[in-house]
């Protein structure tokens, strides 16, 4: 190894960019630049002002805290829903006066006064949800009009009212209690904000009312067609976003005892500042009621923090102008670039070294070398298949096979002319095996390892494993179940080739090169699923032994093949049969004399090996060229080799017209013929093999003869 | 377009003229004082500086935009002129200085519309937010700045043509401007286009982006252009019209008169029957000694009854309108 080559491969295998795009594809990293924010805000202000964290000095900001993030958090709903509520602050000038109105003036309990400012936050909230969501109005400028109707109304109250209130002797302890006390260290209005925020966030993301609400936001027509009712959704929010702004106009007319011409006033555009500073997106769908919190957490230690230092008039609405066009300009550039940034930094390639391998050049005289005898193969179902992946025969001879549109297809014995879809489940079916009982089990890509029983009906077996600790990708699901083979007592042996990319993305794994195959076991007498081996480059074929006491499973990057041992004195590790070989292994299948059929996905070319050893031009070819162009392994050649149990490669046949089977993904014999399916085919192939058991059949290999 | 009598197709810009010519009746009938010649040229004079605010932001609003930050350049970009001639700064230089802010803001406010893709409704109302702020708390020391003694501005304000003030002919002017521009210029014509339908102005190779800048330079200079008036007829800018209801008002005359929010409809026309309607309206108002207060009520509600008017008028097209146009 070279020295460049041994940097590169320190830069590349031991640095984990791939970590970068595992972390974007996480819905928290929206959550990062606002609490980073955050931070960056309570250190500056708390540094710069003297006794900003002192007790006293929190109790007055939390309480006005309290008032403004019950704001926001309807704010956050609305938005959520697709709309905007630029009215919240006329809401809550107008249920603040309400309250003080119906204590002060009518003199009647607290209790009255909390209804009556609840009602007018929501019948305002419903004029807004009626406009906007039955007539459908512009959600900013029909609630920007509802806001000056308020703000004048208000105006108008509280200049005629003013000077009784004033005169009012009524007195209350609740109210007292409410606008002064603490409660357990918090004050009211905190307790309150907390309590309303953790209830919305479990509504909306726990309940059907909270999911229609993200549903619309994020697609309005979907919703619509999803048969959502999108109009009473919509309505729903501003009520809600009235209902929040009320309380705070109650929680402000407990605490100030009045009601003034500074009621509110601003609080449309901090509370839409706080809510697109959090990260709540416009336009709907994405945000949460944390990120609110945390938007309005940043403005009011902002507007207030710079009150504190002394700045003068004016300087609240201009830090609040370039933060609403910042994060606005933000979220809508991150809206719209953050999958083509994601496309660009997911791909992280790695440094590999492929081994010194014989060729497989027809007549080189290696065991590997290829010849014609594929292409005499007749064929079944030309036309009418799409990505026959694995193929396999019960005891009737019947022949199934997984099609990319879902579905398993069963060909009828004895011609294999007439076909039917046998079962639908839908993903990719790719490995395929025949338990005891019958039961076809299916390796299907994107979903899981499933079960038809011969009644055509399909059962889930599994769909995840234990989540490892340092992942950051969730790799407890399974994203590429391939291939899958049946032990004596019945455990489904099954690999999941890559925890990095999904099932119809394999080809950009083996651009990657990441040892991220497992091997796993499905255990059906207790359902559970484990992890037996990790870290192998595209895990792909698995094969019992013949004696059932070992398991064969391919690498398809690395080109080898493994044996793993399930009993004896290995039992529990795996080693290596052969490796290097001249082309990617894919399933593997008994042979009736004892030996094992593999299949070769394709063949290795020393242009992609050489890219192998250049991560740095592989990582440059995913991000600069279209994905056209890039340097795929080569799919076109394939074959089937035939090794033993020891790993020595017995033959090797292959199609080298490439008119028939040019890629191999499976075969399996069957009384004496070979059945052959490729992927990327339309077709299966039936080879006549020579000098086969006509009578062996792969049922009766595993599960002995018919019963 | 339909004509102004055509009353098979009845349209907005025809119920709104037809109110407004009825209110006037009614109001030179009932109202003693009101047909009197000087209460006329005062009617004709408050609108002035409103339906020039109207002008530009009708442009913006035909190109399926809207300008909040209209009044605060308005206000503060002529308080900042007049703060730097109080401080002894040249006139041409101060000038200058303005003309560049002006500029600025209104290339902030198109760049992020155009090219970042932010909606209208929230970079002029954030510009808005920051024009204010910027110039209340950084270049100037009060809330009002006086017109320095003669200077040009206070002659403007003094200027009188056939006994009717100077902005009345500048309104004038202008509204014939913005006519030739919207209806004659190449220009012109785009913005209907592009307000129609974005998508495809873009597709037929107008360039959509370059003339949403425009549009938003344009209501900038009419912003200010507007606040000279301002301060000419009244010998100081006052920065608090900032937070009043002007800004809607302007909205007001613009939406009443018959120019779609949703773009590509309207033209000077609808702004001046706006303009007449509310003028009228405005001064009624004042005669019957209604309070502010609640003329600001009753124009709020005008405005909720015509943007739901024009939402039923001109339902939003879901083919075109976009997910997130809110």
């Amino acid at each position: 190894m070279t020295f460049r080559e041994r940097l590169q491969s320190w830069r590349y295998n031991l640095v984990p960019d791939h970590l970068v795009g595992e972390i974007l594809t996480k819905r928290w990293t929206d959550n990062a630049i606002p609490f980073l924010a955050l931070v960056v805000t309570l250190a500056t202000f708390g540094s710069i002002i003297p006794g900003f964290f002192k007790l006293s000095s929190l109790q007055e900001s939390t309480r006005q805290l309290g008032e403004f993030s019950m704001v926001v958090t309807g704010m956050t709903v609305v938005m959520l829903g697709g709309g905007i509520d630029l009215s919240v602050g006329s809401i809550f000038a107008l249920s603040c006066f309400s309250s003080v109105y119906v204590f002060f003036i009518l003199e009647q309990s607290i209790w009255l006064a909390l209804a009556a400012s609840l009602a007018m936050g929501l019948v305002f909230g419903a004029i807004n949800g009626y406009l906007v969501g039955y007539l459908r109005l512009r959600a900013f400028l029909t609630t920007l009009v509802t806001f000056i109707f308020g703000r004048a109304l208000f105006d108008i109250l509280v200049t005629t009212y003013a000077a009784d209130v004033q005169l009012s002797t009524a007195t209350s302890d609740v109210l007292d209690f409410i606008g002064d006390s603490t409660f357990w260290g918090l004050s009211v209005s905190v307790w309150l904000a907390i309590i309303l925020a953790i209830v919305t966030h479990i509504a909306l993301t726990r309940s059907r009312p909270g999911w229609h609400v993200l549903a619309v936001g994020g697609s309005r027509r979907s919703a619509h067609n999803a048969g959502i009712r999108v109009r009473r959704t919509v309505f729903m929010t501003y009520v809600f976003s009235g209902f929040c702004a009320s309380i705070g106009g109650f929680l402000i007319a407990c605490r100030l005892s009045g009601a003034g011409p500074g009621t509110g006033l601003n609080l449309e555009i901090m509370a839409l500042t706080a809510a697109v500073v959090g990260g709540v997106s416009l336009g709907g769908g994405r945000g949460s009621v944390v990120k609110g919190l945390m938007g309005a957490i940043i403005v009011l230690t902002m507007t207030n923090g710079l009150i504190r230092l002394g700045y003068g008039t004016g300087t609240n609405q201009m830090v609040l102008g370039i933060m609403l066009a910042v994060a606005v300009t933000i979220d809508i550039r991150w809206l719209k670039n953050r999958h083509k940034v994601l496309n660009e930094v997911y791909v992280a390639p790695v440094y590999l070294k492929m081994g010194e391998t014989q060729s497989a050049v027809p007549g080189s005289g290696t065991p590997y070398a290829l010849d014609n005898r594929l292409s005499a193969a007749d064929h079944i179902g030309l036309g009418e298949l799409e990505g026959p992946e694995d193929v396999i025969l019960d005891r009737d001879d019947n022949l199934y096979c997984g099609t990319r549109h879902g579905e398993i297809v069963r060909f009828f014995a004895p011609d294999y002319v007439r076909s039917e879809v046998f079962a639908h489940i839908g993903g990719f079916p790719l490995g395929l095996a025949f338990d005891r009982a019958g039961n076809l089990i299916s390796c299907v890509g994107a979903m899981g390892l499933y079960s038809v029983s011969p009644e055509r009906e399909v059962k889930r077996l599994s769909a995840e494993t234990s989540r490892s600790w340092t992942s950051i990708v969730d790799d407890a699901r399974l994203r590429d179940p391939n291939d899958c083979d049946i032990a004596p007592d019945g455990r489904i042996y099954f690999t999941d080739s890559t925890k990095r990319y999904d099932a119809h993305d394999w080809a950009l794994d083996s651009i990657e090169n990441r040892a991220t195959g497992r091997l796993l076991v499905y255990d059906p007498r207790d359902g559970s699923t484990k992890t037996l081996l990790d870290g192998y480059r595209y895990t792909n074929g698995v094969c019992m032994a013949h004696d059932g006491k070992s398991l064969f499973f391919a690498e398809s990057w690395a080109c080898r093949v493994h044996r793993y041992w399930l009993e004896g004195p290995k039992a529990g590790t795996a080693e290596c049969v052969i490796r290097d070989m001249p082309g990617y292994p894919d399933n593997i299948n008994r042979a009736s004399d004892g030996n094992y059929w593999m299949a070769w996905l394709g063949m290795r070319t020393p242009s992609f090996d050489l890219s192998l050893r250049h991560p740095d031009m592989r990582k440059r070819m995913t991000r600069r060229l279209p994905q056209d162009e890039w340097l795929f392994p080569n799919i076109n050649t394939g074959g089937v080799v035939k090794f033993n149990e020891k790993g020595g490669i017995v033959e090797a046949m292959g199609d080298l017209t490439g008119g028939a089977h040019p890629m191999v993904t499976s075969m399996r014999e069957h009384k004496g013929f070979l059945f052959v399916g490729g992927i990327l085919n339309n077709r299966i192939g039936r080879y006549r093999i020579e000098g086969a058991d006509p009578n062996w059949t792969s049922p009766a290999s595993y599960w002995g003869a018919k019963p | 377009m339909v004509g102004w009598l055509n009353f098979r197709g009845l349209n907005q810009e025809g119920i709104v003229f037809a109110i407004a010519v009825v209110l006037f009746v009614a109001a030179a009938i009932g109202l003693p004082g009101f047909i009197d010649p000087n209460n006329l040229v005062a009617i004709v004079r408050s609108v002035s500086v409103l339906g020039i605010l109207a002008l530009g932001m009708a442009v913006v609003i035909i190109g399926r935009g809207i300008d909040l930050s209209a009044v605060a350049i308005m206000a503060m970009s002529v308080a900042w002129y007049l703060q730097l001639l109080n401080t002894g700064t040249s006139d041409g230089l101060a000038f200058a200085y303005v003309l560049a802010g002006v500029l600025a803001i209104g290339l902030l406010n198109g760049f992020l519309v155009a090219y970042a893709d932010v909606p209208a409704i929230f970079v002029t109302l954030a510009t808005g937010s920051f024009v204010f702020g910027y110039v209340r708390s950084q270049l100037i020391t009060q809330d009002a700045v006086p017109v320095p003694q003669g200077h040009w501005v206070e002659l403007l304000g003094g200027l009188r043509f056939l006994d009717i003030p100077i902005e009345v002919f500048v309104f004038a002017g202008l509204a014939f401007l913005f006519f030739l521009f919207l209806r004659y210029t190449k220009w012109g014509r785009y913005i209907y286009f592009a307000g129609d339908n974005p998508v495809a102005a873009r597709n037929i190779g107008i360039p959509v982006r370059p003339m949403l800048v425009l549009r938003y330079v344009l209501s900038a200079f009419v912003a200010l252009i507007a606040g000279l008036l301002t301060a000419a007829s009244l010998h100081s800018i006052n920065t608090r019209v900032v937070n009043s209801t002007l800004l809607y008002d302007i909205v007001l005359v613009a939406v009443i008169g018959g120019i779609g929010l949703s773009g590509g409809r309207g033209g000077v026309r609808n702004v001046l029957v706006g303009a007449a309607l509310i003028g009228i309206l405005l001064n009624a108002m004042t005669i019957i000694d209604i309070p502010l207060l609640y003329q600001n009520l009753i124009k709020a509600a005008i405005l909720l009854g015509a943007i739901i008017v024009d939402g039923i008028i001109n339902p939003r097209d879901e083919q075109t309108a976009q997910q997130g146009d809110i």
